[in-house]
């Protein structure tokens, strides 16, 4: 019985996960950029949605947006103006270019908003539901519903959308995107501002779940690392199914082992999937 | 010019120790320590070009094995090398794992397992002390007498290190490692035993940092393993590098000496956004100085690539 009220807490949190982890699978996929910034997008959206509640009594679920539009125009100018530069550069260019940023940014927000950890607490709350023998708090599951509403809003929009196809032509080929008259720098800035939204309207819906500070915006990169990897990189597919398999990995082994061992069992099958198969569970390329 | 250089940072450095203190004596220790973090980093990140983030874990495996054994009664003139031992032969054996990945996902695989083991030392306590760290015995002798006993080792281990370095950049491995940078797939095909050559560019990128950080723990008395296993610690060597110049053999050194007077002047006079410097100067070497240091007296004298 305990199994089944596990399985569903790793299935709530695993909506959570892919909406989280779906932005930087796409600026890793097309533009071949791995955004050590995205924990602290995350972070950023949550105190977004934070102050909102805290001063004006905004409804987390109604400052996500605002939080993604935010994030948007910070991933825009950063990709625009900075990492547009250097995106041909080897890969230890990029990756370390984003580690400056982030602590930066990271810093940032320590001096702003400090180190304590914070939570938007919901007044009053929403309450649970009972199915039978398992129990879920229905803020989780909302915000599960929400999340997975918003990666599927991403999928159509680089399904049929011209921008998003435009995305998904750089992707398969640079070069032969730019002779089709794409503005790839602009394109790049886009998907770069998209992965951006993404992690801060994901933030502003785990603030009611999860406290929130600067020193944890590292965990929620972790956690985009795992799920990439497991899921499969590049697809919002993958992004989804390796959100699933990171939220049941983690009920799974608190339940086993405990809750300290979520962190090193979660990473040890990451270098394990990467040693033996690199492409993840889904095994191919997506987006397209 | 580079002569030049050199003698003169070793002069100052000499002269600073005579004249400096115990202040002086810490300094330096950090320089020797950060040189060798430096020097080893450029044998996988620089001659080979995969992008290693792993010196924070073989840096904190060095010192956990080495502040273990040490706790056990073993001297530290052989837990210190018993150190480097645990480093390269985790890096030995991860290496064969994960050294046939490119670019991001290798540099995943690095950031992970210093997540990993950062984890299993928190939550091993018997062993490790887990968050709450391990205090070591403390050594005999005055405070400046134990400053510059460690600046000794430390330093001699600095120089064994950049020998070994000047040993790779000159001998078959370093030929083969750049080979492997330029174009892993032709070098294969030309017989290059490419699996052999990574794997032992990683191993001798532990061992140095495995030794260092055993150093670094009879050193300072405590370690804990946020502290050891700081991923900054992987990034620190590598920006001394792109400093000094990625792939050189004396890039790393001056690099390290650069990086350290940054780290002095600037961030100890800041200390909250200390963090905020660093990524400032990150960001500014990324875009403007990819080539690092070595490339400005290079694009003035218009000889070489820009």
């Amino acid at each position: 019985m305990i199994y089944l009220q596990v399985l569903a807490n790793g299935l709530v949190l695993g909506g959570l996960y892919a909406a989280i982890a779906v932005g930087f699978s796409l600026v890793w996929g097309v533009l071949n950029v791995i955004n050590l910034l995205h924990g602290s997008f995350i972070i950023l959206g949550a105190y977004v949605a934070f102050f909102a509640h805290a001063f004006y009594g905004v409804h987390p679920f109604l400052s996500a947006p605002l939080a993604g539009l935010l994030l948007f125009a910070i991933g825009y100018s950063l990709q625009g103006a900075v990492i547009n530069r250097v995106i041909r550069a080897p890969v230890l260019m990029t990756l370390t270019l984003t580690f400056g940023l982030d602590l930066l940014l990271n810093n940032a927000m320590l001096l702003l908003f400090k180190a304590d950890y914070r939570k938007v607490v919901l007044d009053p709350p929403l309450g649970s539901i009972v199915l039978g023998p398992i129990v879920l708090p229905l803020d989780r599951i909302a915000v599960m519903i929400l999340a997975l509403l918003m990666t599927y809003g991403l999928y159509r929009l680089l399904r049929d959308s011209k921008l998003g196809r435009a995305i998904i032509a750089i992707r398969m080929d640079r070069e032969a995107a730019a002779l089709m008259g794409v503005d790839v720098m602009r394109m790049q800035a886009m998907t770069f501002a998209i992965g951006a939204f993404m992690a801060g309207a994901a933030g502003s819906l785990l603030s009611i779940i999860y406290p929130i500070s600067p020193l944890n915006s590292i965990t929620f990169l972790g956690k985009a690392f795992v799920i990439c990897v497991i899921g499969g990189l590049g697809s919002v597919g993958g992004a989804i199914v390796g959100g699933i398999a990171l939220g049941l990995i983690e009920s799974l082994t608190a339940l086993w082992f405990g809750q300290e061992y979520a962190v090193p069992i979660s990473f040890a099958l990451l270098v394990a999937f990467l040693a033996v198969r690199p492409t993840g569970l889904l095994g191919r390329r997506g987006y397209e | 010019m580079r002569t030049i250089v050199i003698l003169a940072i070793v002069a100052a450095f000499f002269t600073a120790l005579i004249f400096g203190g115990n202040y002086a004596l810490r300094l330096a220790t950090i320089f020797a320590m950060y040189a060798t973090l430096a020097l080893s980093w450029n044998i996988i990140g620089g001659l080979a070009g995969y992008p290693s983030f792993a010196t924070a874990a073989f840096f904190g495996l060095g010192t956990y094995a080495s502040a273990i054994l040490q706790s056990s009664g073993m001297p530290m003139l052989l837990a210190w090398p018993l150190g480097g031992l645990t480093a390269a032969v985790f890096a030995a054996v991860i290496g064969l794992a994960i050294l046939h990945l490119k670019g991001h996902y290798f540099a995943i695989a690095n950031l992970a397992l210093v997540e990993v083991l950062r984890e299993l030392v928190n939550i091993n306590d018997r062993l490790t002390g887990g968050g709450m760290g391990l205090n070591l015995p403390v050594t005999q002798g005055g405070v400046t007498q134990q400053a510059v006993y460690f600046l000794a080792a430390m330093l001699a281990l600095a120089v064994i290190t950049l020998l070994s370095a000047a040993a790779v950049h000159r001998g078959k491995l370093g030929f083969a490692l750049r080979c492997i940078q330029q174009n892993e797939d032709a070098a294969v095909m030309l017989g290059v035993n490419a699996r052999l050559y990574k794997a032992a560019a990683f191993t001798l990128s532990a061992v140095f940092p495995g030794m260092a950080g055993g150093i670094y723990a009879s050193w300072v008395h405590y370690i804990d393993p946020s502290d050891v296993f700081d991923i900054l610690l992987s990034v620190k060597p590598l920006v001394m590098v792109l400093v000094g110049g990625l792939g050189t053999l004396f890039g790393p050194v001056i690099g390290a000496a650069v990086f350290l007077a940054l780290e002095e002047a600037v961030w100890r006079s800041f200390l909250t956004v200390h963090a905020a410097v660093l990524g400032a100067l990150i960001v500014a070497l990324i875009l403007f100085l990819p080539h690092g240091l070595m490339s400005i007296n290079r694009r003035r004298l218009g000889a070489g690539r820009t």
